[in-house]
């Protein structure tokens, strides 16, 4: 049975997600978004995960969320500011997301049983994760500083400004 | 005490939440930050199996759960930053954001 921390982080998150994708401006979207991202790193937090949990903040909260907020006022326009709801892609979108809920919670209640409810003793430190991304996962660790420096190469190719000659 | 099916739990939940806004939304911000949201999902269930199942292994094994969710995190970053981009240039043709009238994308 989960504590009183653990529904009040998952208050945060879920409703976080919510905010998110409902709330009528975007920019507190955007914040929801955060917040939920937040959420996650907390949860990190709980798993005895400190590393990934900082490198969630880092990265999301503090990069990802600040490169959306700035889009937002890029491209802030009235036009678009009142989004269409069409009611019947909503419906369908609430039976889908419904659906997987429920067939999710049945697995998770069928399951429930088998699934172990107290940690291992966990023995992984911060040496022990950079040790294992030098080594033996560095040719993984190569390719994704290729895959990072294409994508900034492709994100600054597309939105550079092309000057016209007077 | 939180067990395992307490986090995949919140996990399913915010998949279902990604789920309803990749359907539902159709401007690309948005369909944006659902899957964002459907990524953290993924690795919330990620280090949770890692922290109950596989954390007392010998080394390599215990630490690939976290050492996995770090490239993934860098990955959606990325991800992110093109998307971005993307939509920026849209904006910048179009002056909107909507999917469903971005037909010249399409190609």
């Amino acid at each position: 049975m989960a504590d009183i921390v653990f529904l009040a982080m998952m208050a945060v998150t879920v409703g976080g997600a919510i905010v998110a994708l409902e709330s009528r401006e975007i920019v507190y979207g955007a914040v929801g978004l955060a917040g939920s991202l937040f959420g996650v790193a907390a949860f990190f937090f709980l798993l005895d995960a400190p590393y990934v949990a900082v490198f969630q903040i880092t990265v999301y909260v503090g990069a990802v969320a600040v490169l959306i907020i700035f889009t937002v006022m890029l491209v802030r326009h009235e036009t678009w500011m009142k989004e269409v709801t069409y009611s019947l892609g909503r419906l369908v979108g609430i039976l889908t997301a419904a659906a997987i809920a429920v067939s999710l919670t049945f697995a998770w209640a069928a399951s429930s049983s088998q699934l172990p409810s107290v940690p291992v003793p966990s023995t992984v430190t911060f040496l022990q994760i950079g040790q294992l991304i030098s080594t033996s996962l560095s040719p993984a660790l190569e390719v994704l500083a290729l895959v990072l420096s294409a994508s900034v190469l492709a994100a600054i190719t597309l939105a550079k400004v092309e000057r016209e000659e007077d | 005490m939180n067990t395992l099916a307490d986090f995949t739990f919140v996990s399913g939940l915010l998949f279902a939440v990604g789920i309803y806004g990749l359907i539902v939304k159709r401007n690309a911000l948005r369909m944006l930050f659902a899957v964002e949201i459907m990524i953290n999902a993924a690795n919330l269930n990620f280090i949770a199996f890692d922290r109950f199942l596989w954390s007392n292994l010998p080394l390599p094994q215990a630490a690939l759960g976290q050492t996995f969710v770090l490239f993934s995190i860098a990955l959606a970053a990325a991800e992110a930053a093109v998307v971005l981009a993307i939509i920026v240039v849209a904006y910048r043709l179009h002056k909107n954001v909507d999917v469903s009238e971005l037909k010249t994308l399409g190609g």
